[in-house]
């Protein structure tokens, strides 16, 4: 048990890692390493994986926050629409089959992941334009890069869209219980031009919300397993504070050559899944 | 690094990032303490306090277990604060940003907070 236990532990560090960098849950790593290396069956992998995105968004906040990266101001008011898109999610899930939207939201993301392959040399956004809304908001913001050694200031344009994403990312989430990090990240940096270290920093931050919204469901069904899930929470927490050192000193081009496959593996994921295909 | 740091580049973090940020490391190291206790405790004794495999799914059972010291049971009550941790964050931002008279933020948070613990309603 005690071995099985420092397994788990070891992979979830490398999940936390992986995900506070990259402003994803983690999920993608526990649940198939849960289910695939150690036997575990879907809903109690899947509750882990939940314990893995809120570790992660909670883990890795804390520095990212105190560094200032995180853009708290952007986080909160895109909580809306993922919150309200969550409990859609979930009133939704019984009465649709969730195959089409699987294969609407696998397409987006496909699209996404096209449209991060355009920007692959560009190290910040550039000239922004602020959007009027932003402007009421005062999403605007800076920080500090320790990759670039300087001060970075940024707009934010097109609120709708992110807003319009973001509440899609919040569905998905009510409906499958995930972080849909790969969805925020998408959110901020396609649609309202945030620097790619603010949009994954801000996506966890916003995501133990997320996360938090469902799992009391999870958790009072029997899903959330003691055994399994305390070495996941424990792993993670310890991989998202290292992931969270070593992102800040990642150039953003870095991070996007570690996204992009990420994100065409799960469009694909998604897609298959809403043509009915197994693909493990 | 010390370099870095020496050079005082990064702006400084503002009110609401520092309490926002304390909330959420106080919300991890306790929640993280708890879950090890259980797991320790689980792990050399061998027992979870419950017959089987089994474990508590309701929060008074959670809490109560704990109290009597049942590994899985206090492993549970340290998940329920790490669920806990990003809603009590959201709360903090809404005190936060009324002491900063943001009330355009005020707003905003109390919606998030609101909608979040709707949520459990309907989730029961």
């Amino acid at each position: 048990m005690t071995i099985i236990a420092i397994k788990i532990l070891l992979v979830s560090i490398s999940a936390g890692i992986l995900g506070s960098i990259l402003g994803l849950g983690g999920g993608i790593i526990v649940t198939p390493a849960l289910t695939l290396l150690f036997g575990v069956d879907i809903q109690h992998a899947i509750g882990a994986s939940l314990i893995s995105v809120i570790s992660t968004s909670s883990g890795a906040a804390i520095a990212y926050i105190r560094d200032g990266i995180t853009n708290i101001r952007v986080g909160m008011f895109l909580e809306i629409a993922t919150t309200v898109g969550a409990i859609t999610g979930a009133l939704i899930a019984g009465l649709i089959s969730p195959n089409l939207l699987y294969i609407i939201f696998g397409l987006l993301l496909f699209y996404s992941a096209l449209a991060m392959l355009k920007k692959k040399k560009e190290e910040l956004p550039g000239e922004v334009p602020l959007h009027s809304v932003a402007s009421k908001l005062k999403l605007q913001g800076e920080y500090y890069d320790k990759a670039l050694k300087k001060n970075v200031t940024y707009n934010v344009d097109n609120v709708y869209g992110g807003f319009s994403v973001m509440y899609g990312a919040g569905v998905i989430s009510g409906l499958l219980g995930i972080g849909s990090g790969s969805f925020k990240v998408m959110a901020m940096d396609v649609f309202m031009k945030l620097p790619l270290k603010v949009s994954s920093a801000t996506s966890n931050f916003m995501m133990g919300v997320t996360g938090a919204a469902s799992a009391g469901i999870y958790l009072f069904r029997g899903d959330i397993n003691p055994i399994i899930s305390a070495p996941v929470a424990i792993g993670v927490l310890i991989g998202a504070t290292i992931g969270a050192k070593i992102m800040q000193r990642l150039k953003s081009k870095t991070i996007r050559k570690l996204f992009i496959p990420v994100l065409m593996y799960v469009a694909i994921q998604m897609m298959a899944q809403g043509l009915g295909v197994k693909l493990w | 690094m010390i370099n870095q740091e020496a050079h005082k580049l990064t702006r400084e973090p503002n009110e609401v990032e520092i309490l926002v940020a304390q909330s959420l490391r106080f919300g991890v190291l306790l929640s993280a303490a708890v879950i090890l206790v259980g797991l320790v405790l689980f792990l050399f004794s061998g027992e979870g306090g419950y017959p089987g495999e089994s474990y508590p799914t309701q929060l008074k059972d959670i809490f109560a277990g704990a109290l009597s010291l049942k590994p899985f049971a206090i492993i549970l009550a340290g998940l329920v604060l790490l669920i806990c941790t990003p809603i009590m964050r959201v709360g903090i931002s809404v005190l936060v940003f009324l002491k900063e008279k943001d009330w355009l933020y005020v707003g905003i948070s109390s919606v998030v907070f609101l909608i979040l613990i709707s949520g459990f309603f309907f989730g029961k």
